[in-house]
């Protein structure tokens, strides 16, 4: 038991009454897990309740009203995250470590002096992470202040992507459907973007525009596609989305194999260059790789926002993904609602697309979507499928994919730990009371909760003696 | 109270409400057009040869060989004589019945058989390989399916075969390369399944995680974890960590010289034989036995089966372990049969595909067996047809079992009822 724990129950003699403590008991863990529940709608394919559930909310719905700020912040969300956050870390840098062949070295006369181990396995992972933090946040050791924030504006580019094509899977999710298809949705949205790119003759401005329109049309088409299959044939959506995620990727590569998407005079699999007049404008300057894409991508969340939680078909999309029979009842059209959250996650997943072919690589290959829809999915799960949630871990994902890049560079250590800790990180934060448990953290609400097991234990081992 | 309800969103699709489903014949009817159009109008001129056995083997069956124009137009009439059949029942208010599509997507098989290898450049091919090679591609996959059956029968949505495959198959290949056995390795890919199952139960059953995103994380853990390992620790010492020996084919004598049927049934390595075994005792356990009774109650309504005795989440955590061995034991068939050697995702999201056939097999583990199967076929046609230099683009053929995934799923199967409970964790009270 944690010291901060200050049972407000004084403790029961050994006579007590049971049935009341169990009553207590049950009433306590009753709470414990509508709290559980509460904390958890969001990052499924419930969306979370009518209130928004914030730490302070959360807390404050607990039988002790009156929580001092302490017992407040050691129940919180935001702690739970920061700790899952660290939790993932450690773990990541004990594997670094467990690799290491220095590590390995020194180990073979580890009882001889244990100190080069430990210290061995020490520089190993402050190593790596020191390297991941400077590809992606800040590097102290750049000749100028650009040089130094270049890494933060990778940490953006790369997650301009991660955030449209998460909002994509998030509001898809909060429409009850697992939208796997992201990778398909995006290659589609790029390969059309792609084409007004390099094809089109336009002035600037409008080029770009209806670049980002095919994009956007792309994407909608391939996930409307699974929305209109789902909902005429009721074929399952996970089925439909991984097969058109295969299918668009070999639909792309027969595209490049032809001569209207090829360089002239060249039969490799590679586009020409977008026209200028199609590529998204620098942002900080042409020495940062940081885009106007980064602009459109902060405007999606926004939309989003706006979509889900101020428009009537956000709240259709929602009553949907809630419980379908009964916004079937209450006159909502569950096919329209399918059809609709299916296309506008395409669209924004095409917008990542638009991105990648328009910003970052200025270029259609088959590999311009990376496994950016795969990681969508896990950007949308960390953010609890809500629009700036889904807008933060697609920042966090950016910075450890940047940072992962220059972390394999400099310390040869393999940018996959980058998934190891990414995935650990949604675990943990998804499971709020195993963190808890790690760091004898109290639950939220559980002050009667803690007393009661305490009266149990003691009731217990007093009843013996 | 609340709990977590995650409402499979298929059980909450409409209801169905029409008395006419005018989805299949609409299918057949452009099937058979196709059929007309391309394997009869558009047949080629020549004969196509479908060789049935090796010259090899003990027993050698002639050679099949059919005319193709011939063969083109009589696929096609009959495919279009079935097609209005369908109509006709469909008027007539019935359902269309089971063996009209049955027969249907075998007649259409033969004639776009006909039709791609009379078209290709060489109008002769191996019959007895293409089915071969489709079982032993769809190993994995059954292995793969069976392991979401046993898991989703009980009420957990089981989206990490691939990261059980993924893991197994690492597993296989590391503890086989340092022991030099092939059985070791296969035990311990049951012993890697049965690990991320364990986070699986544990994070699902435990800890009421969403059992979807449960699922999707720790496939992109086992990902991560077994790159890792693969460029720190397994490629930089590849003949210490990475050179299993493969496991021998058994062929079992006089049975495997059965032509066609033989080398399917009767020459397989170890793997193979548990594969034909699994789906077997799967069936049988989950219908007669009292387990299955228990599993599938659990699964479908843990209240009720709560009711009468059975330990709800004991049940779906055993069963979850369960379904992580099988998938384990598929997952050993990349490194120790397939491949000698374990590479970075090396299972290419074969788990997914399993998790299509689980649920287009309607989560039963012979549909999903078939399933799985259909899946291999298309997979091993199109690689028996890019090498015969069809007119078809490549990626056109690699494309094709996933096209015909899509059609079976939303023309012909539609909607499939998952396990009742499937996704809902059982809190009590």
């Amino acid at each position: 038991m944690s010291p901060q724990e200050n049972p407000p129950v004084t403790p029961d003699t050994a006579g007590g009454q049971p049935p009341t403590r169990r009553a207590a008991q049950e009433a306590a863990r009753e709470e414990e897990r509508r709290l559980e529940a509460a904390a958890e709608t969001g990052g499924g394919q419930v969306p979370p309740p009518a209130v928004p559930a914030s730490p302070a909310a959360l807390t404050a719905a607990g039988p002790g009203d009156e929580q001092p700020l302490m017992q407040r912040i050691m129940t919180g969300n935001a702690l739970v995250a920061v700790l899952a956050v660290v939790l993932s870390l450690i773990l990541g840098g004990l594997l670094i470590a467990v690799t290491d062949e220095d590590v390995a070295r020194s180990a073979s006369y580890f009882f001889s002096r244990p100190m080069d181990t430990i210290g061995a396995a020490w520089s190993a992972a402050s190593g790596a992470y020191a390297a991941l933090f400077q590809g992606s946040v800040f590097n102290a050791g750049g000749d100028s202040f650009a040089r130094m924030i270049y890494p933060l504006t990778q940490t953006l580019t790369v997650a301009t992507p991660l955030i449209c094509a998460g909002l994509g899977v998030a509001l898809a999710f909060r429409a009850g459907l697992f939208n796997i298809g992201a990778q398909g949705q995006i290659l589609i949205g790029a390969t059309l973007a792609g084409w007004v790119g390099f094809t089109a003759n336009l002035p600037f401005g409008l080029h770009l525009l209806l670049v980002i329109l095919a994009g956007m049309l792309g994407g909608a088409i391939w996930g409307g596609l699974v929305g209109v299959l789902k909902a005429r044939t009721g074929a399952h959506e996970v089925i439909l989305t991984i097969m058109l995620n295969y299918i668009a990727i070999n639909l792309v590569l027969y595209l490049l194999s032809t001569p209207g998407f090829q360089r002239p005079g060249s039969t490799n699999p590679i586009s020409p260059q977008l026209e200028a007049t199609a590529l998204y404008p620098p942002l900080l300057g042409s020495g940062f790789r940081l885009h106007w894409g980064f602009i459109v991508a902060v405007l999606a969340t926004v939309f989003v926002w706006w979509l889900l939680n101020r428009s009537t078909v956000g709240f259709e999309l929602r009553a949907v993904g809630a419980n379908a029979t009964a916004a079937r009842t209450a006159g909502v059209s569950v096919s329209r609602g399918y059809i609709l959250a299916m296309a506008i996650a395409g669209a924004l997943a095409g917008l990542a697309g638009v991105a990648q072919v328009a910003g970052t690589e200025k270029v259609l290959t088959s590999g311009v979507a990376a496994s950016f829809g795969f990681d969508a999915i896990t950007v949308a799960l960390l953010g609890r499928s809500s629009p700036w949630g889904t807008f933060a871990a697609g920042l966090l994902f950016g910075a450890f994919r940047a940072g992962g890049v220059t972390m394999q560079a400099s310390t040869g250590t393999s940018i996959d730990i980058v998934l190891v800790v990414q995935s650990l990180i949604v675990l943990f934060i998804a499971a709020p009371p195993l963190v808890r448990s790690l760091f004898r953290l109290p639950t939220p609400g559980a002050i009667p909760s803690a007393g009661a097991r305490r009266n149990r234990k003691t009731a217990a081992t007093g009843g013996a003696a | 109270m609340s709990t977590v309800t995650t409402a499979a969103p298929d059980r909450s699709a409409a209801p169905a409400g029409a008395v006419r489903s005018w989805k299949t014949p609409i299918l057949l009817a452009v099937l058979a057009l196709v059929a007309l159009l391309v394997f009869g109008a558009g047949a080629p001129r020549n004969n196509v040869t479908f060789r049935l056995s090796d010259p090899n083997d003990a027993i050698v069956l002639p050679d099949l060989v059919l005319p193709a124009v011939a063969t083109g137009w009589l696929t096609a009439v009959v495919l279009a004589a079935l097609a209005v059949l369908a109509v006709l029942a469909v008027r007539r208010g019935a359902a269309v019945p089971v063996w009209l599509v049955a027969v249907f997507a075998v007649l259409f098989l033969i004639g776009f058989l006909t039709w791609v290898v009379g078209s290709a450049n060489n109008p002769n091919v191996a019959l007895y390989g293409l089915l071969a090679g489709s079982v032993t591609l769809a190993v994995p996959l059954i292995f793969g399916s069976l392991s979401g059956v046993l898991s989703e029968r009980s009420g957990v949505v089981n989206i990490a075969i691939e990261g059980q495959l993924l893991f197994g198959a690492f597993a296989a290949a590391v503890a086989a390369s340092v022991s030099g056995s092939a059985i070791v390795g296969l035990f311990a890919a049951a012993l890697a399944g049965v690990i991320v199952s364990f986070l699986l139960a544990v994070f699902s059953i435990r800890y009421i995680v969403n059992q979807v995103i449960v699922g999707v994380v720790l496939n992109v853990l086992v990902s991560g974890l077994t790159g890792f390992l693969f460029s720190s620790v397994l490629s930089k010492d590849a003949e210490m960590w990475n050179s299993p020996p493969r496991l021998p084919v058994l062929s079992i004598p006089v049975l495997s010289e059965i032509p066609i049927l033989g080398p399917i049934l009767f020459e397989q390595t170890i793997v193979g034989y548990l594969m034909y075994i699994a789906v077997a005792v799967v069936y049988v356990a989950l219908f007669r036995s009292r387990w299955g009774l228990r599993t599938r109650a659990v699964g479908e309504h843990p209240k009720a089966a709560d009711t009468l005795g059975v330990n709800v989440n004991r049940m779906r955590f055993m069963n979850v372990l369960l379904a992580g061995v099988v998938a384990g034991v598929g997952g050993s068939f990349f490194t120790l049969v397939s491949v000698s050697g374990f590479g970075r995702d090396m299972t290419a999201g074969q788990g997914y595909i399993a998790l299509a056939a689980l649920i287009f097999g309607r989560w039963n583990p012979i549909g999903a067996f078939f399933a799985a199967l259909l899946f291999g076929f298309a997979t091993n046609l199109s690689n028996v047809l890019s090498l015969l230099g069809t007119p078809v683009p490549d990626q056109f053929l690699r494309m094709l079992p996933y096209v015909v995934t899509v059609f079976a799923v939303a023309g012909l199967v539609g909607r499939s009822r998952a396990p009742g409970a499937s996704g809902i964790p059982y809190v009590k009270g």
